[in-house]
């Protein structure tokens, strides 16, 4: 194979999971996890709670460590070695379930943090690209609001403008939208539809079927630890294999 | 059938009972038979003592004259501080050069004025000229021995400016060795954790007197002969050390109250660990912990009065040397009102002004 074949083959896959386990003392979350992520594709991760979905997406930035198994990302293996840990978390964006803004600053500081200190932007074009991204998510007027004045979906949508000032090639989902009063969970689907729409590699741990209906290249079902299904939406909630996955889908889609 | 509002409520006032000075009253001071009983007995209270205070204080005083003949009153005999006042103040500092330390508290209040206060923005520069310039500048000022300036010996220093600097120094320095403290408390190295366990515990577990005895003491019997650190040198060590251990404790707890979430929404957006610390949590942690903070300082100021056993005159201490006077008999009650009051009015603007930054530093996330 040529070099740049090679190099082409590399850029192509965003994420690579190896026979990845982990533990927690004695508790065994994560078996045998085995996940190839093209970059640009968008990816949903659904499974009944506890069942390492969340675990699995924290292992990509490192903010859990895994104990077998190897994580590639964006060409980079993650070890022990915190630079390339750091030079992980730059490229890989991360929004939680519960927000996690920065309650002691405001909405455009708490964008323009991370690329001050960690890439060094200048502070006026770190303000103005935050500005770019809050204007994206629909709320540049509350740049100089803290966050506890606003509510839970705009509080949501600074998280991922936050993230987005950090210019990621990925963005990690954390059940954005689980702790969202009803009226609020369309507002932040509607940002991260924006967003895949414009071919950022995403991984979405989420229970929005509709979510995963329009947006995800790949469904994956997560049960006990272990990736039971995987497939395109259409196929895994038309005709689901596995039972559990049978199971899981009838109980959510029961109540939507 | 259904039930359809077609026009919106108009807001209204509240009504007149529930708002002014009668609302305000008749829902606080007497709003049942008890608390009418409770308003009037406090009332009642109140007026006792505060007409005892002013009657002694003020109406039945002396404040006019030179010995102790001029104690006519029934009241306080003010004459007795006014008499002393120099060494209340500066202890046995020599009188001509008394200026120094004046010009010390200067520098001191135009800094802490910049750094605590609303005016200056930019907190940079006031900050290194309050921390940094001010203490080298008072150093060379209140000891000498440099720039003409004769050496004043710490022996001769006293009253309020011996607390003052027992309390300023300690302050400085317990505060951000607290918090380091308190991080490596923290810590996941389990070397740099246990060091910090150890010596908290063990700082914490003895009394302010004992660290004082054993710094002031047992310390010259394991030096060298010859070897010999300032009796000032030794109190603002232990003191320090002492009160960093419990500044330590009262952070960690700050630092708790933050969630975890926090942290990692630092972590990955690529903030390293004392980017993190820094800037995300110990903001946070600090401004929750500012009343137990504030807290540590008034005690650690009012602790700065036991000195007196290491024979350090600071402002108890001289003023109740002062009682002992045989010209001044009988002095003992002005002497300790006057001492609680100065100490009474510096822990006072502490806790005020602690209030006053918790409000200033609120930005609507009370949880």
């Amino acid at each position: 194979m040529s070099d740049a074949a090679m190099s082409q083959e590399q850029s192509d896959v965003a994420i690579q999971i190896i026979g990845m386990h982990k533990w927690y003392g004695d508790f065994h979350v994560l078996k045998d996890i085995n996940l190839s992520v093209e970059r640009g594709e968008k990816i949903v991760v659904c499974g009944p709670s506890g069942s390492g979905k969340s675990t699995m997406i924290r292992c990509i930035n490192r903010l859990e460590e895994h104990q077998q198994g190897q994580i590639i990302v964006d060409g980079i293996e993650l070890t022990n070695d915190v630079k390339k840990i750091d030079e992980i978390r730059r490229e890989v964006g991360m929004v939680f379930q519960h927000f996690n803004l920065f309650p002691h600053l405001t909405v455009l500081e708490n964008c323009t943090l991370a690329p001050i200190w960690v890439r060094k932007t200048p502070k006026a074009e770190a303000e103005a690209t935050a500005m770019k991204f809050l204007e994206r998510v629909k709320i540049p007027e509350q740049a100089m609001k803290y966050p506890g004045q606003l509510s839970g979906g705009q509080q949501q949508r600074v998280a991922i403008a936050r993230s987005l000032c950090m210019n990621p090639r990925i963005m990690l989902f954390d059940e954005p939208t689980s702790a969202l009063d009803p009226e609020m969970i369309s507002e932040v689907l509607d940002t991260m539809i924006s967003l895949a729409e414009e071919g950022m590699t995403m991984i979405c741990v989420t229970h929005e079927m509709g979510f995963a209906k329009t947006v995800a290249d790949r469904v994956l079902f997560m049960d006990a630890g272990e990736i039971i299904e995987q497939a395109p939406p259409q196929e895994f909630f038309e005709n689901p294999q596995s039972e559990r996955t049978q199971l899981f889908l009838s109980q959510i889609l029961h109540n939507a | 059938m259904a039930i359809v509002k077609t026009q919106r409520h108009a807001d209204m006032p509240p009504p007149v009972s529930q708002t002014g000075v009668i609302g305000w009253m008749r829902e606080n001071l007497f709003s049942s038979p008890l608390n009418i009983l409770l308003t009037v007995v406090s009332v009642y209270v109140v007026w006792w003592a505060l007409s005892a205070i002013v009657s002694y204080a003020f109406i039945n005083a002396n404040f006019v004259g030179e010995t102790r003949a001029d104690c006519t009153g029934s009241g306080a005999c003010w004459v007795f501080i006014k008499a002393r006042w120099g060494q209340i103040m500066y202890g046995f500092y020599p009188v001509e050069e008394r200026w120094r330390v004046d010009v010390g508290y200067v520098l001191a209040a135009i800094g802490l004025f910049l750094v605590l206060s609303d005016f200056v923005k930019n907190k940079k520069w006031p900050a290194i000229y309050t921390f940094v310039v001010v203490p080298i500048v008072c150093y060379f000022l209140f000891y000498g021995g440099s720039f003409g300036l004769p050496v004043v010996e710490t022996s001769q220093w006293g009253g309020l400016f011996l607390t003052l600097v027992l309390a300023s120094v300690s302050i400085f320095v317990a505060l951000p060795l607290g918090i380091v403290l308190a991080l490596g408390r923290r810590s996941t190295m389990p070397i740099v954790r246990m060091l910090c366990v150890g010596f908290i515990e063990l700082i914490r577990g003895v009394p302010l007197i004992t660290v004082l005895f054993m710094a002031s003491v047992m310390l010259p019997l394991f030096l060298p002969e010859g070897v010999n650190f300032d009796k000032l040198i030794r109190a603002l060590v232990g003191m320090s050390l002492f009160s960093a251990a419990y500044m330590a404790e009262v952070v960690r707890g700050g630092l708790q109250a933050i969630g975890k979430g926090q942290t990692e929404a630092a972590s990955s957006l690529g903030l390293g660990y004392w980017q993190s610390m820094g800037l995300i949590v110990l903001p946070q942690a600090l401004k929750i912990s500012i009343p137990s903070i504030v807290n540590t300082f008034i005690g650690l100021f009012k602790d700065t009065t036991l000195v007196l056993i290491i024979g350090l005159l600071d402002l108890l201490s001289i003023v109740k040397a002062g009682t002992t006077d045989k010209e001044w008999v009988g002095m003992a009650t002005e002497g300790y009102v006057f001492v609680a009051a100065v100490f009474w009015g510096f822990c006072f603007g502490m806790s005020r002004y602690s209030i006053w930054l918790e409000n200033k530093l609120h930005t609507g996330h009370k949880r």
